[in-house]
């Protein structure tokens, strides 16, 4: 199947946007049209314990106790961190450590999970949402172990605690999925509208905020419409559809698009008045704050043309990656195989690698094409300004690649080297195959070691 | 799989995406787009301009290709880019120079503009002036003997100076021209006839090219029309052109309003000469241009003026070559004064920005 065909939306140019950035292949054909299915529990699952931006959760069960669907099975561990609840009905075997997406092996939940059990929820009770206080609330996010479902991970109440002094007038919330071929948040849109505007009021009423604004891209008109259909009558949620162009869906290019807001280098985005969350997020806000219930699944895109059955599953948190390619059917290898979207997202270490909460899509990439994208030949820089003019940060990549490539780490401080989000806009573009985001990660680590080995 | 890749674990980070467009294409489309600039000067003048394309192409590979072989690297021949250079070579040199002349610019043009810089991606000037510049030095009388266009026996007789032994002077060519050059035939470009003569060429000559002039140079309409071939591919930087073409024109125009008898109107200015060649092929060249988008505004208007006042107040009848040139030269230095304005910045004053905070 083709995969570079381009949408072409004449009307797109009259949308909002930020500027700068690409248009790659969307390729949201493969699932978009894919209603949210269930997947079937695996025997056994990999609940790791850092899933999380922050420390790690601290483990309330021993191998050996069993454990009902829903139950906490382990606190989190100060105020920036987040519990973990059993995504099924099972007995807790060992504690042991199991690779990671990004590579190193680390501490997880293995729960064997009961054959033949109806695996309902039987944790949590429902509650008033109107009668709780705001500090209530943010408890209550905590508790339900909620983190940012869109890749970063971090603790949604924490988002949720702006700084003293940050008034939030705006919530944002990010449905524009820029990440070729993931239709997670496209689909949860669609299918689960009602539990995302019941989110955004929950967010809106914590932080206190008078409006909210749904973000989505040109090239998912349908769900602006799902949720036009249920928005409230008040006017307080509007939905803004803008120009489909990566990476849209970045916070900082979302407040500039929208609300033509540029969130400061280093701060945060309370900090214009802004509070950013992900439509995976508020969904899943929406859906478990009133059932007082915590996160034990979330939806993966599985797609991409080495999948036999691409498609929006829902899956149990630690649900291994094996499980799941086993039952979908794919081809290649683990090292075709890649976490998240193929702008951003990793390839993993191996097929023993969990699901976690941050983990939004799967993409299997055939061999051929991975052998179509490798950066075989390398040219020199033939300074074409390509990735300047791509650069969401408005930074200079040929600048820093060049400084990178000399190691004068210390120097690319000049170039704003720390407001590189690492979008890979740069590397797709470079037409000398110059991995400038690939230096980028490693410029900013030496750079952070050099200024710690000399203050 | 076997046994030894299945154990070994191969990580690759993102992003897994990567733009079709590499070096090698663009440069690839870029020749595309040269060719029919070629066709139509072959049309032009006949096999002499054919001879010396092939002839300045053929030099410049084969001078970048041996000096790798030299070098004992992988031959970069690959990458296009020094076909492009033989081509524009050709392209910019009278029609009449002998070929052993057309060699040794082409020669210089990669020896001395490209490798001698380091090669793709680190020469300062463009590699096809460079070569210009120089045989305009050395060769200054060959280099300005212009012969007409579309002469009857074109394709069938080389202009007699083409074939000039190796490292002799080329002889005259009044005898010849006087028995095939049309009446009138006064032996000089338009921008020549302007400077000494303040004598204008009608349009459509200038546009559709059948004037005397440098091998490529002469078809305004056809180059800006293989120009936009590759601006719509994305390829080339339009801003380059189009603010070349702007300044030029305004810039000339100023000077027309103020006394028309003596100065050229800024059609004829966009017309004549090496103008469009020069804005749409020379001064895009990549690595020798501005990247950042301010700069590549305020490249284009630097040429576009020093191209006018050169034409208008220096003592040569044309001033793109030196005009691009001296662009080339500046052009780092405009790259470090147009930095982007980088998302969020904080504004820090001086003292902070001096301590790197």
């Amino acid at each position: 199947m083709s995969s570079t065909a381009h949408t072409f939306r004449p009307l797109s140019i009259f949308r909002k946007s930020f500027s700068h950035g690409i248009h790659p292949a969307e390729n949201k054909h493969y699932t978009e049209h894919k209603p949210i299915e269930r997947l079937p529990f695996p025997s056994e699952l990999y609940v790791l314990l850092s899933q999380h931006a922050g420390k790690p959760a601290v483990p309330l069960v021993k191998p050996g106790q069993e454990v009902v669907r829903g139950e906490p099975v382990a606190r989190a561990d100060g105020f920036v961190s987040a519990p973990l609840h059993a995504p099924a009905t099972g007995v807790v075997k060992r504690i042991d450590l199991v690779p990671t997406s990004k590579g190193p092996r680390k501490e997880a939940l293995v729960i064997q999970v009961y054959p033949g059990e109806t695996q309902e929820v039987l944790y949590g009770q429902d509650r008033d949402i109107d009668a709780m206080s705001k500090q209530e609330l943010i408890q209550a996010v905590q508790d339900s172990g909620l983190v940012g479902l869109g890749g970063a991970a971090f603790p949604t109440h924490v988002k949720l605690s702006p700084p003293e002094g940050h008034v939030i007038d705006t919530v944002l919330i990010n449905g524009c999925e820029c990440e070729p071929y993931l239709t997670t948040d496209q689909r949860l849109m669609i299918d689960q509208a009602a539990d995302l505007i019941e989110g955004t009021k929950i967010l809106m009423k914590i932080l206190g905020a008078p409006r909210a604004i749904i973000g989505t891209e040109d090239n998912k008109i349908a769900s602006a419409e799902a949720i036009k259909k249920v928005l409230p009558a008040d006017g307080t949620i509007t939905v803004q559809v803008v120009r489909t162009k990566y990476p849209q869906g970045a916070e900082k290019m979302l407040a500039k698009a929208l609300v033509n807001r540029e969130i400061p280098s280093g701060q945060y985005p309370s900090s214009v008045g802004l509070a950013v969350f992900n439509v995976a997020t508020t969904v899943e806000l929406g859906q478990l704050l009133p059932k007082g219930q915590g996160v034990i699944e979330r939806v993966v895109t599985i797609t991409g043309p080495g999948v036999d059955k691409p498609g929006n599953y829902i899956v149990p948190i630690g649900t291994p990656l094996r499980f799941i390619m086993k039952k979908l059917g794919y081809e290649g290898s683990a090292k075709h195989l890649i976490t998240g979207g193929p702008m951003m997202g990793d390839t993993v270490s191996s097929l023993d690698v969990p699901i976690t909460k941050g983990c939004g899509g799967f993409l299997v990439l055939t061999p051929q094409q991975f052998e179509e994208n490798t950066l075989s030949e390398r040219f020199p820089c033939i300074s074409c300004g390509s990735c300047v003019d791509a650069c969401p940060m408005h930074l200079n990549p040929a600048q820093l690649g060049k400084l990178a490539a000399k190691r004068m780490y210390l120097d690319m401080d000049k170039y704003h080297l720390f407001d590189c989000f690492e979008c890979g806009c740069c590397s797709y573009v470079c037409p000398a195959g110059i991995p400038l985001v690939q230096y980028f990660r490693v410029s900013k680590k030496m750079n952070r070691e050099m200024k710690a080995a000399s203050p | 799989m076997s046994q030894a890749a299945a154990s070994s674990i191969e990580l690759r980070t993102s992003p897994h995406l990567r733009s079709p467009k590499t070096v090698d294409v663009i440069m690839r489309n870029v020749v595309y787009a040269l060719l029919p600039i070629c066709a139509f000067a072959v049309w032009n003048f006949g096999i002499s301009a054919l001879a010396l394309i092939v002839v300045c192409t053929g030099v410049a590979v084969l001078t970048e290709h041996v000096y790798c072989v030299f070098a004992k690297k992988p031959t970069t021949v690959g990458d296009w880019s020094v076909v492009i250079t033989g081509i524009l070579v050709a392209l910019i040199l009278p029609p009449a120079l002998p070929l052993w002349m057309a060699a040794v610019t082409s020669f210089i043009s990669v020896a001395l503009g490209k490798i001698f810089f380091g090669g793709l991606g680190y020469n300062v000037f463009n590699p096809a002036l460079v070569g210009r510049a120089f045989s305009q030095v050395a060769f200054t009388l060959p280099m300005t003997t212009w012969t007409p266009a579309q002469l009857p026996g074109r394709f069938f007789e080389f202009i007699p100076t083409s074939l000039t032994i190796p490292f002799l002077e080329p002889g005259s060519l009044q005898g010849w021209l006087s028995s095939v050059a049309p009446d009138g035939w006064t032996g000089a470009t338009p921008l020549q006839l302007m400077k000494s003569e303040q004598t204008g060429t009608e349009v459509s000559q200038l546009l559709f090219g059948s004037v005397a002039g440098s091998t490529g140079e002469t078809a305004a309409v056809l180059i800006l029309v293989c120009g936009l071939y590759l601006v719509v591919r994305k390829m080339m930087n339009w801003r380059i052109t189009f603010s070349i073409l702007v300044t030029a024109a305004l810039f000339s125009w100023l000077f027309y309003v103020i006394d028309p008898s003596q100065y050229p109107d800024p059609v004829f200015m966009l017309g004549a000469g090496s103008l469009m060649l020069g804005a749409v092929f020379m001064a895009t060249d990549m690595v020798s241009s501005p990247e950042t988008r301010l700069g590549v505004w305020v490249y284009g208007v630097f040429i576009g003026v020093m191209v006018v006042v050169i034409r208008l107040f220096g003592g040569l009848p044309e001033g793109v070559m030196y005009a691009i040139l001296l662009g080339n030269a500046v052009s780092p230095l405009i790259s470090r004064v147009t930095q982007p304005k980088t998302y969020g910045a904080v504004r820090k004053n001086r003292k902070q920005a001096k301590e790197g905070v």
